[in-house]
């Protein structure tokens, strides 16, 4: 205890004394090895971001290609084998490698900023998840170049899926890349949920945390307890293609429906995971910009949380038309449709908050109405697939294809447009344009309904999704025409965006700390946070701190100024608790990530792979937990 | 030496080919379901349409109204919070009520469109990669028969169809008739409908099942009944001898060039069973699972090179003198 | 922004035990996604039980008395993993080490009699589909035991180096809460791979 006491405390220094000395114990070593080593959340999350938006582009580029094979019938743009990878592999980088890790990319940013503390929780875990989403991202699209792309369709479906119907490696392929994700999908879910429960700035309460935070918080619950399902979904098929084990060949008592209820069991949680954070980038967006707080907070809360549950009960209506019980099919009409109760709320709450507000028009607001107009039409259309008799015509065809676009582009791409515009400040220091951001909206606005609303109408007239083409006398060349030019205007604003990011980044006016006025605490320090992220943890007062009082920020002292410590706090009322140490960086995560790596890649090509693989992943994890013997680990 | 006809040929199988596909429309109900399934359509979306323009009404009504002055964001009105937490409240509530209205709306369609008829006529269907086997089942033994891509059936009599699958998932959907049906691996679905009108409806594979997952289309031919039973009688029979020599030619060297392999044409010694039954094949409307209209073009087209106009289908391209083709062409044209 | 001190932690301890430590709660975090894990496969046996008429499919059911001896050594072994957690608690070193050499040894004779189960399962994974689904589920379970030995064996390593510092005992409490999840998630394993085949 009295060497402790030597220890030197941030109520000991002030001003550019104490910034300058936990920038030194906070900031990621520089050099290029000093760069793989990094922990700190802001880095990773940083990473994360532009990698899920690079994703984002490759997907796009598909999705650009399919447009153009599909822009007039019988084209011969693309094969039907490169249609078939092609089709897979959008949906498979947008799902797994974009929409996911771009929200919990977000989450990783912001969240340990919005609850006050200087790391998220278990940051050398945070390091580990993004290099093994780097690392399974790539080797989809290194597998994709070299032409083993999957060619199986996003959910796989056995027996097609099988080593009887598909002999190459391509599924292997995809249903690795599925380990890869989930693996880093649900390091950072923990790592989410340890830094809400338990990292909150003093004084942070239950009914004080950001609403943002806490659509990440009801987020990483359903990704714990959805993507389990893929987990063993994706490894039983690789058994299945591998070892001979049976789960899927119906000749040896396996049956094709156990696939689809495991995938969409975590499939459709999959589409809340997805939207939940867009709603929670909605609501931080909505009260920023109509200058008051969102209309009934606890509604919006337990809306959330209602929606996490009823999303794990209607998994079932994605196999409506495989013959089950028609009763069973449709109680779950009725559970699908329930759904809609708590997302109504959640927008008329947002309405509220928009009729009562002083709307304040810059482009994070303009993503939000666009994203309420969209959005609407695409839980509507939800409404009608989820009913038995109307989902026999529409299911599988291009009705869906719009239905499932609305909602995600709608639900989840413009909220996250918004988001970046919103946010793009506090993390690189500058504005984005204004005036590129308005003709950003437009173009992604006409842009996007052009391209996906014909779609509705090419499925009532008979078009099924995944053909890579179709007859001239089937009269659907006008509408996906019209469709593809859509596209490429959707595509267009997308190059908007890079622009923009580009010019700003060197050119856009300085932030300065709250450009917007806002009044969570990520705007509480400068933009970009310095490495400890707060100079002292800050005390939270009232559910909009900047807001309560913009002159002075209550603050803690008494954190140690000689290694990275974080403050816990308990779960409800957030009262301190320990000071408890935070990982400095470390190669052993990136290390780890590519023991990982060649243990997964290995497996597709011999089962010996689990037995060679699996020591040198113990030793990368011994040598990841064993102490350095540094001050912070010998207490 | 090989065929070259592709170029003589194909041009006019890729070009446009009007009027030979039929309606493939769920707006174009008709049949009994089908039309029971746009009027539950049409109800939800006039429903969801009001919902919709209503909240577009909100939105714009509530950017465009006249605002409190004073930016003080944490200044709010006790009697708007109060309100608008009482108006939220009732817009779930009225959310809630219109769910469960449709849910019993749409669980009422589902059973008239679901409904079954013991009297129904009866077959089954086989989805294979990439074409339908079609087994006629019903009534006694002698009066079954096997066909391919092409269903017939009378109108106004309910029809049940037995679906499975030789190898993957495939999915059956006639959109003018009714929703679709998966035909899925180790298990028996079955659907049925009634055709209200005669004509040509088209139908087509739904559901992924590999490579030309896009080419796996069928023909429903809706007939009166009297028209539907002569039909059935003639599709009944084997296959008729040909009595010209070319036509001979053309049926031994069937058997000679190994198409006997894999196909069956009843009546003859041809027995194979990998693809489709082509004892009436001269008869039908497709070529090739629906990929082409039926003509002596498309169908020489077809023999000549399959793999050029259905790449990675599993018929092989079968090495034929320009005269061998001719002969066969000329053989299965009579295949009425 | 002009800060205030409101409120000086430098008195709060640097380390804590249960819910308000870190650790606890990510190690609760994992526990509840494997536990999460166990139940989609115990759910995907269940399906398959209920779509094969025949059940176990063309096998006899597993040999009992490997899986009743693991069950028994699981729940004795709670005895000497509570005491541990006890003597962590009071930081007294001496009989930590010995409660984690115990602990370890326990999980490797259960690794052990887990082989003779492998063995005595009386089907194999590619035999039919319930071969497959028993062999995934014991393999599974097979990966959280030999984790949690794994990670016994270095903290009983680590426990006679210079690194046993008092914080270490968090470690090692937590330890014991992640065995005793081993243990429970068990159970009902148990009963699904060697009574359901036999009903």
């Amino acid at each position: 205890m009295v060497a402790e006491q030597r220890e030197l405390r941030d109520d000991a220094l002030n001003g550019l004394q104490l910034s300058t000395r936990l920038e030194n114990i906070w900031r990621t070593p520089s050099g290029f090895f000093g760069a793989l080593a990094s922990v700190d959340h802001k880095v990773v999350g940083r990473r994360y971001i532009v990698t899920a938006f690079a994703f984002l582009l490759l997907g796009g580029l598909l999705a650009v290609l399919m447009r153009v094979q599909l822009a007039g019938p019988e084209n011969t743009f693309l094969s039907a084998d490169k249609y078939n990878q092609i089709f897979t592999m959008h949906g498979s980088t947008m799902m797994f490698l974009f929409a996911v890790p771009v929200m919990e990319a977000f989450a990783v940013y912001l969240v340990p900023l919005m609850v006050g503390t200087r790391n998220i929780a278990f940051p050398r875990l945070n390091a580990f998840s993004y290099w093994m989403f780097l690392f399974g991202g790539c080797f989809l699209w290194i597998s994709f170049m070299l032409n083993v792309g999957p060619d199986v369709g996003w959910f796989a479906y056995v027996p097609l899926s099988s080593l009887q119907y598909t002999p190459t490696k391509r599924p292997d392929v995809w249903a690795q890349m599925i380990t890869f994700t989930e693996v880093a999908a649900l390091a950072v879910a923990v790592e989410i949920v340890v830094t809400v429960f338990k990292q909150r700035a003093p004084g942070m309460t239950l009914d004080r945390i950001p609403l943002f935070v806490w659509a990440m918080l009801v987020t990483s619950f359903l990704v714990m307890f959805a993507m389990p399902s893929i987990m063993v979904a994706s490894t039983s098929l690789i058994l299945d293609r591998l070892v001979n084990t049976r789960f899927y060949d119906s000749s040896s008592g396996g049956h094709p429906l156990l696939w689809q209820h495991l995938f969409w069991f975590f499939g459709h949680p999959e589409v809340y995971i997805i939207f939940i954070p867009g709603t929670g980038m909605v609501s931080a967006i909505l009260a920023t910009f109509t200058r008051r707080p969102v209309v009934g907070y606890p509604v919006v809360i337990l809306s959330l949380i209602a929606t996490g549950f009823l999303s794990f009960g209607l998994w079932v209506h994605h196999m409506f038309v495989t013959g089950l019980p028609q009763l069973g099919a449709g109680l779950f009409t009725a559970s699908s449709m329930l759904i809609a109760v708590p997302s109504g709320l959640q927008i008329f709450c947002w309405l509220a908050t928009l009729w009562d507000g002083r709307p304040v028009y810059r482009t994070p607001l303009l993503f939000v109405i666009g994203f309420i107009v969209i959005f609407v039409i695409g839980g509507l259309s939800g409404v009608m697939v989820a009913s038995v008799p109307i989902d026999t015509q529409v299911h599988d065809t291009y009705f869906v294809v719009a239905h499932f676009h609305y909602v995600l582009i709608g639900g989840a791409v413009f909220p996250l447009i918004g988001a970046v515009y919103y946010w793009f400040p506090k993390i690189a220091g500058r504005m984005l344009s204004e005036r590129l951001g308005f003709w950003h909206f437009w173009l992604a606005f006409v842009g996007f309904n052009v391209a996906f609303f014909p779609m509705h109408i090419l499925g009532l007239i008979g078009m099924p999704r995944r053909v890579y083409t179709y007859t001239a006398d089937m009269d659907w060349a006008h509408l996906n025409l019209l469709s593809s030019a859509g596209a490429a205007i959707f595509a267009l604003s997308f190059a908007l965006l890079l622009v923009n990011v580009i010019y700003s980044l060197r050119s856009g006016p300085l932030a300065g700390d709250n450009p917007w006025d806002a009044s969570t605490l990520e705007w509480a320090t400068t933009s970009p946070p310095p490495p400890q992220n707060f100079d002292r943890i800050p005390i939270v007062k009232h559910r909009d701190p900047l807001w309560f009082d913009n002159e002075s920020l209550p603050v803690v002292a008494g954190l140690s100024v000689e290694r990275r410590e974080v403050l816990l706090t308990s779960l409800a009322e957030a009262e301190p608790q320990i000071r408890e140490a935070s990982p400095d960086p470390s190669i052993w995560p990136l290390l780890t990530a590519i023991a990982t790596t060649v243990f997964f890649i290995g497996s597709i090509f011999t089962p010996w792979a689990v037995l060679w693989g699996t020591p040198p992943m113990a030793v990368a994890l011994i040598g990841w937990f064993w102490p350095t013997g540094s001050k912070e680990d010998e207490e | 030496m090989p065929v070259r006809m592709r170029t003589a040929l194909v041009p006019s199988a890729t070009l446009p080919l009007a009027a030979c596909a039929g309606r493939q429309s769920a707006l174009d109900p008709q049949g009994l379901q089908s039309d029971q399934i746009l009027r539950t359509f049409f109800i939800f979306l006039i429903v969801a349409a009001v919902v919709w323009i209503a909240v577009v009404i909100a939105l714009c009504v509530g950017m465009l109204r006249q605002k409190r002055a004073a930016d003080q964001p944490l200044a709010l009105h006790r009697s708007f919070e109060r309100t608008s937490g009482r108006i939220v409240f009732v817009l779930g509530l009225a959310t809630l009520v219109i769910v469960l209205g449709l849910s019993i709306v749409s669980y009422a369609g589902q059973r008239t469109v679901f409904a079954k008829d013991e009297n129904a006529l009866t077959l089954k269907i086989i989805g294979h990669q990439w074409w339908w086997e079609v087994r006629y089942e019903d009534g006694s033994p002698d009066k079954n028969f096997v066909t391919a891509n092409e269903i017939r059936i009378p109108t106004g009599r309910p029809v049940k169809v037995e679906l499975e699958s030789a190898d993957v998932i495939h999915s059956f959907w006639v959109p003018s008739l009714t929703g679709k049906m998966d035909l899925i691996t180790g298990q028996k679905n079955e659907l049925q409908f009634t055709a209200k009108n005669a004509g040509t409806y088209r139908g087509q594979c739904a559901e992924f099942c590999g490579h030309q997952h896009a080419h796996m289309a069928f023909a429903v031919l809706a007939l009166s009944p009297d028209e539907f039973d002569r039909w059935r009688d003639h599709e009944n029979q084997g296959a008729s001898s040909p009595t010209d020599p070319l036509g001979k030619q053309g049926e031994q060297l069937f058997r000679a060039r190994g198409c006997a392999l894999c196909h069956t044409i009843r009546g003859t010694l041809a027995g194979g069973q990998l693809g489709p039954d082509l004892t009436h094949v001269g008869s039908r409307t497709t070529v090739a699972a629906g990929t082409l209209p039926m003509s002596p073009a498309t169908l020489a087209a077809w023999i000549a090179d399959p793999q050029h106009i259905k790449p990675g289908n599993f018929m092989p391209r079968m090495p034929l003198q320009s005269d061998e083709l001719i002969a066969i062409l000329h053989y299965l044209e009579q295949l009425k | 922004m002009r800060q205030t001190i409101v409120r000086n932690v430098a008195e709060l301890p640097t380390y804590g035990y249960g819910p308000r430590s870190g650790p606890w709660w990510g190690a609760m975090g994992f526990m509840a996604l494997e536990g999460m894990g166990f139940a989609i496969a115990i759910g995907a046996y269940l399906y398959l039980y209920a779509v094969n008429p025949n059940w176990p499919i063309g096998a006899a059911p597993p040999d009992l008395w490997p899986g009743t001896a693991e069950t028994i050594v699981y729940l004795l072994s709670i005895i000497p993993n509570e005491m541990t957690n006890r003597v962590a608690h009071r930081q007294d070193l001496a009989k930590v080490r010995i409660g984690l050499i115990v602990m370890s040894l326990i999980g490797i004779a259960l690794l052990v009699l887990r082989g003779f189960e492998f063995a005595h399962l009386n089907t194999r994974w590619d035999n039919s589909a319930y071969g497959s689904i028993v062999w995934l589920i014991l393999g599974l379970h097979t990966t959280h035991l030999a984790t949690d030995v794994g990670d016994t064996v270095v903290l009983a390593v680590l426990m006679f180096t210079r690194h046993a510092k008092p914080r270490r005992f968090s470690d090692v409490t937590d330890n014991v809460f992640y065995w005793n999840f081993v243990v429970l998630a068990w159970l009902p394993l148990y009963v699904l791979l060697d009574w359901v085949p036999r009903l």
